[in-house]
């Protein structure tokens, strides 16, 4: 990743652009988050109808790692997921991207700050134009970033081989490749205008577990290989496990567990987390 | 029930679409009573069309070819729609992935169940509200009086899978097929519906098909399992032998691309080559008894 050191207040003085994820370990807060969200609230309704879909969420993630978020449906996590992308309003709290408030961020400002974080979705069609060809959506959020269009060229060839897609996938449309080459196509799009941040909502949830290999083996690569941050959502705690260096676990709209995949895993602290252990087949806790 | 009628026997199972190539090749499976027997694959390995077939649900295009098929006692091998009639939802029946695509979003599900017994004819209109009652209860479902009078879409994800198993099972069925049954729920609710499946073999004696994608669901569950590819069994055996000491190649590499607290964090997961010959690897059978 390049282009990225010097844009925020970073008070620890570390170069944040070589961080692997590898040298992350203390808990805690530390200098070098690229995400904070503090006291988030997202309240829907009014009055005695009102529903907590996020209750005072407290959340860091530093630059260069993942953080598992894990839930069941209704959790939350999703909300979570849209607060910091800033597709909605949260009722309270802040979010803080690399060292600036971005809760309230708008025009241009916002349009800045959205090509720094980009998404991929449990179904790679939300984000994959059925009439585009595959050149063109990956394309586009380097369109959004005003890149030239010969740039453009060069830089959707290359993110489409990081991902292992042949170059003449640009002229083909979604409906030619497989799920998991779709899933492959939209990380390309997300890795395209090199972000910092991509939020993954459960990006292997709905691919054979041979393919699933194949995507998380791909987003530890790409990680290691440019240094993006990651949040994986997810409801399967063994993915998580696998990919995370820290897991968070969300009920009914709170975080109710914080650690470590061995942590939360072998020595779980929250009941919910132990329900949710004991509901695991015995295949995924071995 | 008899317990000394197999479930289900089929042996050599082709089933094809159109004039394509078959998309199950010479599969044997055998389910005895009151046993859960896993078939496991990934999309496309031909798990679904077995389901479909053993219920008489493919369509008009597949072509079916097996030396037998005996479904709840009774050879299906060439049966007609009548024939069907009289086995289907009587002495076999079916649970899907998806609740809400198997009920009626109009109907009380109390009357849903008890529609099943009314079709049937084993109960007359009076006895049926009563024994569909029992049969909610018998699914374990929370205050069951009043949950009768629910419409579907009042229910949670797991009741809702829980009210379609009970249809499935208000017959007394001598076979369950259970296709992805809790592939769409939450993991503990998942836990929960197969624990009621369990139970529910245990009180009945039904022998269950169980079909899944998922190795871990399969492993809980089954004490037998067929591992699927490609439209071949390539594996089978007892679920322990099959997930502590797998021979195949492909079973192995399956297994070894399922992320899990034994394989070392962020590593590299085992990937299925595309261009490999895993079909040409001879099946590991387990011996027929």
């Amino acid at each position: 990743m390049s282009g990225v050191a010097g844009s925020g207040v970073d008070g620890s003085g570390v170069d944040g652009s070589g961080v692997d994820g590898s040298g992350v370990d203390a808990t805690g807060r530390s200098g070098d988050d690229v995400l904070r969200v503090t006291n988030l609230t997202q309240r829907f309704g009014h009055g005695d109808n009102a529903m907590v879909a996020l209750d005072d969420v407290s959340l860091n993630v530093r630059r260069g790692e993942t953080l598992g978020l894990v839930g069941e449906s209704g959790s939350g996590k999703s909300t979570l997921a849209r607060a910091i992308l800033l597709m909605r309003k949260p009722t309270a709290g802040s979010i803080e991207f690399d060292g600036g408030d971005v809760t309230g961020l708008r025009g241009s400002a916002l349009r800045r700050h959205r090509r720094r974080v980009q998404m991929v979705f449990q179904d790679p069609n939300d984000s994959l134009d059925p009439r585009f060809a595959i050149g063109r959506s990956v394309a586009e959020p380097l369109v959004a970033a005003g890149m030239s269009a010969t740039d453009r060229r060069m830089r959707v060839f290359e993110s489409l081989e990081q991902v292992g897609i042949p170059a003449d996938a640009v002229n083909r449309y979604p409906h030619e490749f497989s799920g998991g080459q779709r899933q492959r196509i939209a990380i390309a799009r997300a890795m395209a205008a090199d972000p910092e941040f991509i939020v993954l909502d459960e990006p292997t949830s709905a691919l054979d577990v041979s393919v699933q290999a194949q995507v998380l083996n791909l987003l530890v690569r790409l990680q290691e290989r440019t240094g993006v941050t990651y949040l994986f959502i997810t409801h399967n705690l063994a993915v998580v496990h696998h990919i995370a260096h820290r897991v968070a676990v969300m009920h009914n709209g709170k975080i109710v567990e914080e650690g470590t995949g061995e942590q939360v895993m072998n020595a779980p602290e929250h009941p919910y987390t132990r329900t949710l252990l004991e509901s695991m087949p015995v295949l995924y806790r071995t | 029930m008899s317990t000394d009628v197999d479930a289900l026997r089929v042996e050599d199972l082709s089933i094809a679409y159109g004039g394509a190539a078959p998309s199950v090749s010479e599969v044997s499976l055998r389910v005895r009573a009151g046993e859960i027997v896993g078939v496991i694959g990934e999309s496309g390995s031909g798990k679904s069309s077995i389901a479909l077939a053993m219920m008489g649900l493919l369509p008009d295009s597949a072509t079916v070819t097996a030396q037998a098929m005996t479904v709840a006692g009774s050879e299906m091998k060439d049966a007609s729609e009548r024939d069907w009639g009289t086995v289907r939802g009587v002495r076999a029946s079916m649970v899907f992935q998806e609740p809400m695509s198997a009920l009626n979003p109009c109907m009380r599900i109390g009357a849903q169940i008890a529609e099943v017994l009314l079709i049937h004819g084993l109960a007359d209109k009076k006895a049926a509200q009563a024994k569909a009652l029992d049969i909610l209860k018998l699914v374990r479902m929370p205050d069951p009086e009043r949950r009768m009078k629910y419409y579907p879409h009042q229910l949670s994800g797991g009741q809702r899978q829980r009210v379609v198993i009970a249809i499935a099972v208000a017959a007394d069925p001598t076979l369950l097929v259970a296709d992805e049954p809790t592939t769409a729920l939450d993991v503990t609710v998942q836990a929960q519906i197969l624990d009621l499946i369990r139970a529910l073999r245990d009180e009945t004696g039904m022998g269950v098909l169980f079909i899944s994608h998922d190795l871990g669901v399969i492993g809980q569950l089954c004490e037998r399992i067929a591992v699927m590819y490609r439209g071949r069994i390539v594996e089978s055996g007892t679920t322990q032998r099959v997930l502590e000491n797998p021979q195949h190649p492909y079973t192995r590499a399956l297994l070894e691309s399922i992320p899990r607290p034994s394989v070392p964090v962020r590593s590299a997961l085992a990937v299925i080559p595309a261009d490999n010959d895993f079909d040409r690897v001879p099946a590991v059978l387990e011996e027929a008894s």
